[in-house]
């Protein structure tokens, strides 16, 4: 049986100025997978996910959302799309419970959906805190909050965890991985932090300088390091090992 | 989508907006309570008549001619009409005229002797602004000719001393001070501070709050939903509409109380005029932050629509005062037609009539700016 792709992306370009931002990239997204854009900064994943949520128009290639183009689909692909933006700052002198209800009122939900979401992100004690008195993973939980608002089919967060301490780390990915178990729900995150990618995501496309270096699932590309001769001889292989064969330099650098 | 649903949105947005700005300490401040004290600073300053100082220097020395000056007509004048300062007094003038006027208020004249260079630089500082001389006999007054403070100081000296000899004191019998409504100093300032308080409102609150929210990508965050774009600078329309209605209203509601302030022409027009003014505004300040996202940008984008209307549209005093090729161009300024209108409601009884025409203008302005802003906004 073929799987259902809820996401396509077809040789497509991007430019900005003089600067090549994503250079003929293509990728499936099946329906309920998680998928880590995995790189450095300035490989191009974030541009890479302005592209696929309707914020940049490629300059080349095809781009399809349920096998639909966003140009005259906004309205219904909005409404099946969660997202999490980099460095988001919402409403200060809202509240938790208030910003909800202003982005559930969006979707025609309500109370209730606004309550279940306190609930998933582990903010009750917050509800009534305004935004600006949230740390910054409490911040960071309200708006994975606000992204699953809608229930969405398809779920895009843009670095949700850079900046984060660990324990606020670890608290977004225990609630993605129930999202995971609970929901059909389609990922694309992008991060440079291995341990999420592994932790997290299916199938893990690395990327820089904009193109695609590599991509599979977390095993296939721990057999790709292993079987690369500056690793062959380690017992421990990781995507950090696999990184420097490819590029000859850290993720994080 | 079911309109239900579209004014749910509209109505969530409007309450989550005008929490934000209510619960900013500072707005109560800066928006009711600023503009009722400067009224009050203003108001009291030029409605009640208190005494006026005039400093004036008796210069021994003229520093053009390199003689000394004869001083002899000023110090009879002095000596024979002042109250002269007794040297353990703590104030450093040496002679004092008063002049008690229960209409006009006291003038109270304060003599310092000093050399023409000391004098120079007090005049250059403001203290002084007139200096008296004595040549052969006759007294020289020096002064600034375009300074009408001192020219009124001149004129009233000279009323007095005359030609080396004392004139009476004039009991000003033939002045009957106006006390007609809107004639007062108050009547003009108020309306002007309306006006003025809707556009810095506007400006700031619509233009600043776009570019803020834009620089936090909190805009695009936003247009990523469902959510209709117009509905967000509607809302953002309304809640500052809001806002400005209720600044407008406590300060009327002080200088009624306070000053006696009434509205002698048509309410409804005054509302529709006042209506106008924030669609004009509003739409200007859309255009205006229709495209960056940088705070600093932002500031001098406001600041260029925002100042040259402080200083050009007569809001403290009247316009009529700058150059006559100027008139013309000021009066089509958008805070101009809405305080002319305003005032003229106030002040000169006026109607629909009177405000139709800058009413439809502004109205349309506001229209073409909000359009036009609208075609090209950025949302991140």
């Amino acid at each position: 049986m073929q799987t259902e792709n809820v996401i396509e992306v077809k040789n497509v370009w991007k430019s900005f100025k003089t600067v090549q931002a994503v250079k003929g990239v293509n990728l499936k997204i099946p329906k309920g997978q998680f998928i880590a854009l995995l790189g450095p900064n300035g490989a191009g994943k974030t541009t890479m996910v302005e592209m696929i949520e309707g914020i940049q128009k490629p300059d080349k290639g095809e781009i399809t959302i349920i096998g639909k183009r966003w140009k005259g689909n906004e309205d219904e692909l909005h409404n099946i799309i969660g997202l999490s933006l980099q460095e988001t700052r919402f409403i200060d002198k809202l509240r938790v419970s208030e910003t909800l209800k202003l982005f559930a009122s969006f979707y025609d939900l309500g109370k209730e959906r606004v309550n279940e979401i306190i609930n998933i992100i582990g903010l009750e004690e917050k509800r009534n805190s305004y935004a600006v008195n949230l740390s910054g993973g409490q911040r960071q939980r309200m708006a994975i909050g606000i992204a699953l608002i809608n229930n969405p089919s398809i779920l895009l967060l843009d670095e949700p965890t850079t900046g984060l301490d660990p324990n606020a780390r670890r608290e977004i990915w225990e609630i993605l991985k129930n999202l995971k178990e609970k929901s059909e729900t389609s990922m694309i995150l992008t991060t440079h932090y291995m341990e999420e990618a592994e932790y997290l995501c299916d199938y893990i496309v690395i990327m820089d300088n904009g193109i695609i270096l590599k991509e599979g699932t977390l095993q296939q590309l721990l057999e790709e390091a292993t079987n690369t001769p500056e690793n062959k001889d380690r017992n421990h292989k990781t995507l950090d090992d696999l990184f420097v064969s490819l590029t000859g330099r850290k993720i994080n650098e | 989508m079911n309109s239900l649903f579209r004014f749910n949105q509209l109505w969530q947005l409007t309450v989550a907006l005008f929490r934000e700005l209510i619960r900013e300490p500072g707005v109560l401040f800066w928006g009711i309570v600023f503009p009722i004290l400067m009224s009050l600073g203003l108001g009291l300053a030029f409605t009640k008549k208190s005494d006026v100082i005039r400093k004036v220097a008796i210069v021994s020395n003229i520093e053009e001619s390199a003689t000394r000056s004869d001083t002899t007509t000023v110090t009879e004048f002095l000596q024979k009409n002042c109250e002269k300062n007794l040297p353990e007094g703590k104030e450093s003038w040496q002679w004092k005229y008063t002049i008690n006027d229960g209409k006009l208020g006291n003038s109270i004249f304060l003599f310092y002797n000093m050399e023409w260079d000391e004098a120079m630089r007090l005049l250059k500082r403001g203290t002084i602004n007139v200096l008296l001389s004595g040549v052969n006999g006759q007294i020289e007054y020096h002064f600034d000719p375009l300074n009408s403070d001192a020219e009124l100081t001149y004129l009233k000296l000279s009323n007095i001393i005359g030609k080396g000899t004392l004139l009476e004191k004039k009991n000003y019998s033939e002045i009957k001070p106006l006390t007609v409504k809107g004639t007062r100093y108050i009547d003009f300032l108020v309306p002007g501070l309306i006006t003025m308080g809707v556009m810095m409102s506007s400006m700031w609150g619509i233009s600043y709050g776009i570019i803020e929210k834009r620089s936090k990508k909190l805009l695009r965050r936003l247009v990523a939903t469902p959510m209709k774009k117009s509905h967000f600078l509607i809302a953002l329309i309304t809640v500052r509409l809001a806002m400005n209605f209720i600044e407008s209203l406590a300060l009327f509601l002080f200088a009624l109380f306070a000053f006696k302030l009434t509205i002698q022409g048509d309410i409804s027009a005054l509302i529709l005029m006042f209506l106008a003014g924030n669609i004009a505004f509003a739409g200007i300040a859309v255009f205006v932050s229709s495209h960056t996202s940088n705070t600093e940008v932002g500031n001098g984008l406001i600041n260029f629509v925002v100042f040259p209307m402080m200083v050009l549209s007569g809001i403290f005093f009247s316009y009529q005062n700058f150059p006559e090729w100027s008139i013309p161009v000021i009066k089509n300024l958008p805070l101009t037609m809405m305080t002319d209108g305003i005032r003229s409601i106030f002040n000169e009884g006026a109607g629909y009539h009177e405000v139709a025409i800058p009413i439809l203008i502004l109205t349309v302005m506001g229209i073409v700016f909000f359009s036009a802003g609208l075609k090209i906004f950025k949302w991140h």
